[in-house]
């Protein structure tokens, strides 16, 4: 047993440096006077002075939080709804619904990037931020409900019954108990469904149109014109600095608040959540 | 005793005609925003990318008028085998990677204790939470030319000279199918780590202790005994793998080369720079039924099973009486077996 | 319409009720009344349909056939916001996200009482349940018995007509359980309301409850109040579930006068018996008797009721001491393997100072009263699974707890 212990931990840990040595170079070099990433030739802020004065970045900095607003807010209303159907009925309607959404999230982004895109020039809808809000609506709908959808089946459905007994009409037990405790959940997914919009890339890619550029997209038109531009650099080192407080935050949403009750009886499963988690990082390309 | 509540119809129960429909009016009302949503914007697009397949192009990359097999047909030429085969064999080999290395990881992290292991989860997690875009550049700078593991590489030529070096010093470190497959796996690796995690959780360790005891060595219980115990973890981190490996687009096309395509930067090459888009809708149809087809059919299956499992354990429930704490029960009755 | 004949004087009653999930049918055709500020139980082991009974009368639940009643109003179809009924949770089902007060002030902010008359109205309960110096206190800050009572409060601030109360005391550990019996008796006394209580717990019901109705694959197979359960249990089921019991099978042979018979039990003896259910001679009964209603004796003992005791020889099979009292299993019969088992109870004031205590294989002189062996109305011969039985020679340990206890058959098969 200790063999096996300490035999997976060597592996463990290495994967782990093999995780953040990557993003640790990308870092370092974002402050590297020199261009070439391969030699550190002293300490400098210039390339986020040049990044700070780049309007392109501006500008797609901009569409990306224009459209996650915009879509975190529809996918939340809408996957709400749909994780309470979800969790309420349990018909073949709801096998289907299930079924649509969670096929939705395991799909290669290439796919619904290229399907949208043919839909919309169907239809003559030009691309635009309007399609790229439509896209990003789209794949956050699963996520947000998903994360919901998790969230509702921890709770303990005696509690609604406790509600109306006590004299709550349905909606107002709704109200009063069901949302109050769904709260977290579904600032969680919000902040998830807000993140994931602002890093996608490869639907954005094929959906945007002149002008529409999300900041991924920038970056991409960056590294393919010039590949060593160490802006990109300072850009990702930013990025990543933005994302990782929200993941932080959507993380202690996520335990934060009442737990619902049921968890005094049955052990609930603690490897469910991480499992869902893995789920939720299941998108990205 | 049932603890579900009225809003259920349980098998066989059935509602007066009224409640019936008023119970599916609701229904409906609550799961017609998403629904009509995902079918406007997921199910219809997919109609769409099958149906455009039969469609003739237009030189100016528009979409022609009547219906061809002229794009099947075009599919078959022998450029494509060649990139599907490299993708699925990449796909495959990225995948048995992932879980190789998970393995060990999960195992690791599903025996620290409590305290510790939300924060390992957490540090497994995070890197991923940054742009995928990034993460891709990064490797980038890593493996160029000019990057710190060429620079590794050459100071341990110009030390221990060649044999010691794993690689000449001209070698081209981008651009290849090693690059894709090693980026591959360093995207992919948590979401094999994190399902076999939540399994090997699950799994109960003194089985390992049963098997060191019982004289197996580590190795042979490792194989024997934890696998087989997670064997559903590995299931879903296959398929949480295997998937988005197959539409891989931005790794091929940021790290590979010509000679390392993959079916989704070929997708990409035809819908925009070509404005083919008959042929990008037959390449993608092409992927969709590579991607769907295996899960879908694994999903039957379990459901099937899902749903007899759980119909048994209601009636099970309903039945079981049991007999409580009915304190220190006696009884004098006929030993067993005597009269018929 | 239904079955059953009802009694005016019932608060809560219930007319023909059947409940079918699917092809199982929880409750069938219960029919019985609860009288105005009873302590009701409902009693039964787990699948019995007290749960779905319990669950109607909230109105989680709608009965297939049949009516509830309460106070006279017909409240089957009656959404639960709508009734005067409160019940009190297995899990205490307390909103997490409320405080104490919040969660007993819950109700009465519903019906849109005044801020003064909810502060007064809950300030009273928590008076009540002792828990004035935690109301600002989230559930989860607050220990399993508080909870418990917070959820008593919580139902009983709204003054239901009838208080349900569904297994309340099952997530408790025993001390705690012991502890909030005598609590939920004081409430009970105090408050006055009709509470309508679930258990499997038949030990908890007995000592709670006025009267037990005892229910078994969704029937009410008797309803008393305790003591008359446990002394004199009309069906297998009841007898063999409450408490522990022997049963014995014989014939009629004589009727003695108009209150005693004669039983011949093959293999055993002639016992005899009182007779309050004016059997008739050659009839098939079923007796139940109790462990320590029957003793055991070295020497005979001297008839001193003109025979009105059953005296027969037995030898000790096993003999468990259990503190308070012995447990032995004596056999009477052709042979060690082809008998009758029989379970008797014995206090000792004196164990270890005991001159001739009984020991394993002595031949012994077993006796009970006539008046302590009961005809039983109904006999179920699946009901002797919840009769425990002695190690057997094979070593193989026959235990209480019979985990089957196939519910298809009918149980009316051994009516005398």
């Amino acid at each position: 047993m200790k063999r096996m212990d300490s035999t997976s931990r060597v592996v463990f840990w290495t994967v782990l440096l093999f995780f953040y040595i990557p993003i640790a170079v990308l870092i370092i070099n974002s402050f590297n006077v020199s261009r070439f990433s391969g030699t550190w030739e002293g300490f400098t802020l210039k390339w986020y002075k040049i990044l700070f004065s780049d309007s392109t970045i501006w500008h797609a900095l901009g569409n990306t939080l224009k459209v996650a607003f915009a879509a975190t807010l529809s996918a939340v209303v809408l996957g709400t709804l749909a994780a309470l159907a979800l969790n309420r009925y349990k018909g073949r309607l709801q096998s289907l619904h299930y079924g649509i959404l969670y096929t939705h999230l395991v799909l290669p982004d290439i796919l619904m990037g290229i399907s949208l895109l043919l839909f919309f020039i169907s239809i003559g809808l030009e691309q635009g931020l309007f399609t790229v809000y439509l896209a990003h609506t789209t794949f956050c709908i699963s996520y947000v409900a998903m994360a919901v959808l998790g969230r509702l089946e921890d709770f303990d459905r005696c509690l609604l019954e406790a509600s109306q007994d006590l004299g709550a009409s349905h909606w107002q037990t709704f109200w009063k108990v069901q949302f109050p405790l769904l709260l977290p959940g579904i600032v969680a997914g919000g902040l998830l469904a807000f993140t994931l919009s602002i890093d996608d890339f490869v639907i954005t890619f094929f959906v945007s149109g002149a002008g529409s550029s999300t900041l991924p997209v920038q970056i991409y038109g960056m590294i393919k014109r010039s590949p060593k531009l160490p802006e990109i650099n300072a850009l990702s080192t930013l990025m990543m600095c933005v994302t990782m407080l929200a993941v932080v935050a959507s993380r202690m949403m996520q335990g934060r608040g009442p737990k619902p009750e049921a968890a005094d009886n049955k052990p609930r499963p603690v490897a469910s959540r991480q499992e869902g988690q893995g789920g939720r990082v299941l998108r990205k390309n | 005793m049932t603890t579900a509540p009225s809003e259920y119809i349980r098998p066989g129960q059935k509602l007066p005609f009224l409640r019936r429909v008023r119970h599916h009016f609701h229904e409906i009302l609550l799961t017609s925003p998403s629904l009509v949503w995902m079918f406007v914007f997921f199910i219809l697009p997919t109609i769409i990318v099958f149906l455009l397949t039969f469609r003739p192009t237009t030189i100016t990359g528009g979409i022609g008028e009547g219906w061809t097999l002229k794009t099947w047909s075009t599919i078959s030429n022998p450029n494509y085998p060649a990139i599907v085969w490299r993708t699925i064999w990449l796909s495959f080999v990225a995948t048995f990677l992932c879980i190789a290395i998970s393995l060990p990881c999960a195992f690791a992290l599903a025996r620290t204790s409590n305290r510790w292991r939300s924060i390992l989860v957490g540090l497994v997690i995070l890197p991923f939470w940054t742009s995928f875009l990034i993460r891709v550049f990064a490797w980038r700078i890593l493996l160029h030319p000019e990057g710190w593991v060429s620079k590794v590489l050459h100071q341990t030529y110009s030390i221990f000279g060649w044999q010691f070096s794993f690689l000449e010093p001209e070698t081209q470190l981008l651009y290849n199918v090693f690059a894709v497959l090693l980026v591959m796996v360093y995207t992919y690796l948590p979401f094999a780590i994190l399902p076999l995690y939540a399994a090997a959780e699950k799994f109960d360790f003194n089985l390992i202790e049963a098997g060191l005891d019982l004289g197996a060595k580590p190795l042979h219980v490792f194989l024997h005994i934890f696998i087989p115990g997670i064997r559903a973890g590995i299931f879903s981190a296959v398929m949480m793998v295997l998937i988005p490996s197959l539409g891989s687009y931005v790794i091929p096309d940021m790290v590979g080369g010509p000679n390392s395509e993959m079916i989704g930067s070929k997708i990409y090459q035809r819908a925009v720079p070509d404005r083919n888009l008959p042929h990008a809708s037959a390449l993608s149809a092409l992927l969709m039924l590579g991607v769907l087809l295996p899960p879908g059919i694994g999903w039957l299956i379990y459901r099937k099973r899902h749903i007899g499992a759980v119909d048994t354990d209601v009636v099970a429930a309903l039945d079981a009486p049991q007999k409580a704490q009915n304190f220190g029960n006696s009884g004098g009755r006929r030993r067993n077996g005597v009269r018929a | 319409m239904h079955s059953g004949v009802l009694k005016l004087t019932d608060y809560l009653e219930f007319d023909g009720v059947t409940k079918r999930f699917g092809s199982l049918t929880a409750v069938d055709r219960v029919t019985f009344g609860v009288k105005k500020g009873e302590f009701f139980s409902l009693l039964g082991p787990s699948g019995c349909g007290k749960t779905t009974l319990l669950r109607m009368v909230a109105g989680f639940e709608q009965p297939d056939e049949g009516r509830i009643l309460l106070n006279g109003v017909d409240i089957t179809r009656m959404p639960p916001n709508k009734r005067h009924v409160n019940t009190v949770f297995q899990n205490y089902a307390l909103f997490p996200h409320l405080t104490i007060f919040e969660n007993i002030a819950f109700g009465l902010r519903l019906a849109r009482l005044s801020k003064e008359e909810v502060a007064e109205r809950v300030h009273e309960m928590l008076e009540l349940i002792q828990l004035t110096g935690q109301a600002h206190k989230k559930p989860t800050q607050i220990s399993g018995g508080q909870k418990q009572r917070v959820a008593i409060a919580r139902a009983l601030v709204l003054k239901p007509q009838i208080l349900l109360l569904d297994e309340p005391l099952a997530a408790l550990d025993l001390k705690l359980r012991q502890h909030m019996q005598i609590e939920l008796d004081t409430i009970h006394d105090k408050v006055g309301i009709t509470f309508l209580y679930v258990t499997h717990d038949q030990g908890e019901a007995m000592s709670l409850s006025d009267r037990i109705a005892v229910m078994n694959r969704g029937r009410v197979e008797q309803l008393d109040p305790p003591a008359r359960l446990y002394e004199a249990p009309r069906s297998s089921f009841v007898a063999a579930f409450i408490g522990d019991t022997n049963f014995l099978e014989g014939t009629v042979t004589q009727l003695i006068d108009s209150e005693y018979c004669r039983i011949e039990v093959e293999d055993f003896g002639s016992v005899v018996c009182y007779n309050d259910k004016h059997i008739k001679l050659g009839a098939k009964v079923y007796l139940s008797i109790r462990p320590e209603k029957m003793h055991l004796t070295h020497d005979k003992p001297v008839n001193l009721h003109d025979g009105k005791v059953n005296v027969f020889p037995v030898t000790v099979d096993q003999l468990v001491y259990q503190g308070a009292y012995t447990r032995f299993w004596v056999w009477n019969g052709k042979s060690k393997d082809d008998c009758w088992e029989l379970s008797v109870l014995q206090v000792h004031s004196r164990y270890l100072l005991d001159q001739q205590p009984i020991l394993w294989d002595q031949k012994v002189w077993l006796s009970w009263h006539a008046d302590d062996g009961f005809m039983l109305e109904n006999y179920d011969a699946k009901d002797e699974n919840l009769l425990s039985y002695p190690v057997t020679e094979e070593g193989e340990a026959t235990s209480a707890g019979a985990d089957e206890h196939p519910a298809e058959a009918d149980h009316d098969n051994g009516t005398v």
